[in-house]
């Protein structure tokens, strides 16, 4: 290579919303350098537990390590309890992985999304060092900015300071939800270059798990 | 200290003179593609020493063991080392004597986290690598970047390639492509590399992986056009201009 590759980051969008019996992950597939699209087909979206899917955008080469680093961790898991590691329990996990390298961190910006041990949606959302909070839907990535206010918009989410505490997760149905997905991604695509050509959208649910894909704006 | 700072190429202090800090003989673009058969990789055979053409014959596509074709741009002595770290690789592999082989699926995670965990010591292995092949009918196409970045496509290009050879490659490439068909778009794809990139030389290889296994073919010229007409008088509409 003639010259180092100093923006090497894959910024991209991921969004994930908590309903009352489902959650939607939503990630773009477009993996960028710079300017340059390096492929228009991959999948930021990794399946760490049966209930628990990990959207990150930021830098791919720390992502995947920090993808197999929780697989492993949750293999052993399995081996060691006898069954799958819960959504709440892979977010503690994760943010302990993510400070363990607090003076080198991994440049992933996480969301977490899954089913928690109710069946009820629970999003968790990331920065790179591992503070975590639960909540009821998130954004992150380079398209956040765009997304963040019109999700607010939307699902008006009630504050973590009232008390007694009022649920995060959105009446919405997950048909409605998955559209406002939809809806999210195609605008973030107009306006952000790093977010475009394919959306991948995870639902977990109490039936299981499906994938959707929708196409995106391809410049 | 101030002329270390602005001169790093010359002295470095002690504890910086162990690591990589630019490549000196580099190799261009390497383009590949995926086809019926299986996968379709060009190089040229050029090895520049900053702007000199030093080397023209270095081979920069080897085969790794039964299964996969690796090609390499950048620092030349680093592919050439990652080449003994496979060696060693694929030898231990080969003394399970277990009938099974390491396919390029696997060749391809080991060389993402051998550039991931330099890049994490600060010592990257300055190359953009190309990893091709074919496993029971399965074709695989991968690419990693010096700093770990990885992924697969049904076509890739490393460095210049990826700006000229790829929007020629998503706009022509389809599945199913015949052998014939694959190499004529490689070859258009590495004739526009030589006319636009620096550092191309005209002087290439294809080579071709199947499940059967690998050839590469003999070095080769591309044919090239500089008949213009506005190359005759190049002057003609600023003569003189100072």
């Amino acid at each position: 290579m003639e010259d180092e590759q100093t923006t090497f980051l894959t910024l991209l969008s991921v969004v994930a919303i908590a309903g009352a019996d489902y959650c939607v992950v939503a990630a773009d597939t477009r993996m960028s350098t710079g300017y340059s699209i390096l492929t228009r087909g991959y999948s930021k979206i990794c399946k760490l537990a049966d209930k628990s899917f990990m959207a990150s955008s930021g830098f791919q080469a720390d992502v995947k390590a920090l993808q197999k680093h929780l697989s492993a961790k949750h293999l052993i898991y399995q081996h060691q309890h006898n069954k799958q590691m819960s959504c709440p329990a892979m977010a503690q996990l994760l943010s302990n992985t993510l400070y363990y390298k607090r003076f080198f961190p991994y440049y992933a910006f996480n969301v977490l999304g899954g089913l928690d041990n109710e069946g009820k949606g629970c999003v968790f959302t990331y920065d790179a060092v591992g503070s975590y909070e639960r909540v009821g839907y998130s954004a992150q990535g380079s398209g956040s900015t765009l997304i963040m206010p019109f999700l607010d918009n939307q699902l008006k989410s009630p504050s973590p300071l009232l008390l007694p505490a009022v649920d995060a997760v959105t009446p919405l149905s997950e048909g409605e939800a998955i559209d406002l997905v939809k809806t999210v991604f195609a605008s973030a695509t107009e306006r952000d270059i790093y977010t475009g050509d394919r959306l991948e959208i995870v639902v977990l649910n109490a039936d299981g798990t499906r994938y959707e894909y929708m196409e995106l704006r391809k410049d | 200290m101030e002329s270390t700072q602005a001169n790093p190429g010359l002295l470095c202090s002690p504890e910086d003179s162990q690591r990589t800090l630019y490549p000196y003989v580099t190799g261009t673009s390497v383009v590949a593609l995926k086809y019926k058969d299986g996968i379709l990789m060009a190089a040229d055979m050029g090895g520049s020493y900053g702007s000199t053409l030093r080397y023209k014959s270095v081979e920069r596509m080897k085969p790794i063991g039964k299964h996969s074709l690796l090609g390499a741009s950048g620092e030349i002595s680093d592919f050439q080392e990652l080449l003994k770290y496979l060696d060693e690789l694929i030898l231990y592999d080969n003394m399970w004597d277990d009938g099974n082989s390491l396919g390029p699926k696997e060749i391809h995670n080991y060389l993402t986290r051998v550039m991931y965990n330099r890049r994490n010591k600060f010592d990257p292995l300055w190359n953009s690598l190309v990893l091709g092949g074919v496993k029971k009918g399965q074709k695989y196409l991968g690419m990693v970047s010096m700093i770990g970045v990885n992924f697969e496509d049904n076509h890739v290009a490393t460095g210049f390639g990826n700006h000229l050879a790829r929007p020629i490659l998503r706009d022509e490439w389809r599945e199913d492509l015949s052998f014939e068909e694959g190499v004529k778009l490689l070859e258009k794809c590495m004739r526009v590399l030589l006319y636009r990139d620096r550092s191309a030389v005209n002087k290439l290889q294809i080579a071709k992986i199947t499940e059967e296994g690998v050839t590469i073919s003999q070095p080769y010229a591309l044919r090239t056009f500089w008949g213009f007409s506005a190359f005759q008088n190049p002057t003609a509409g600023a003569e003189g201009s100072w």
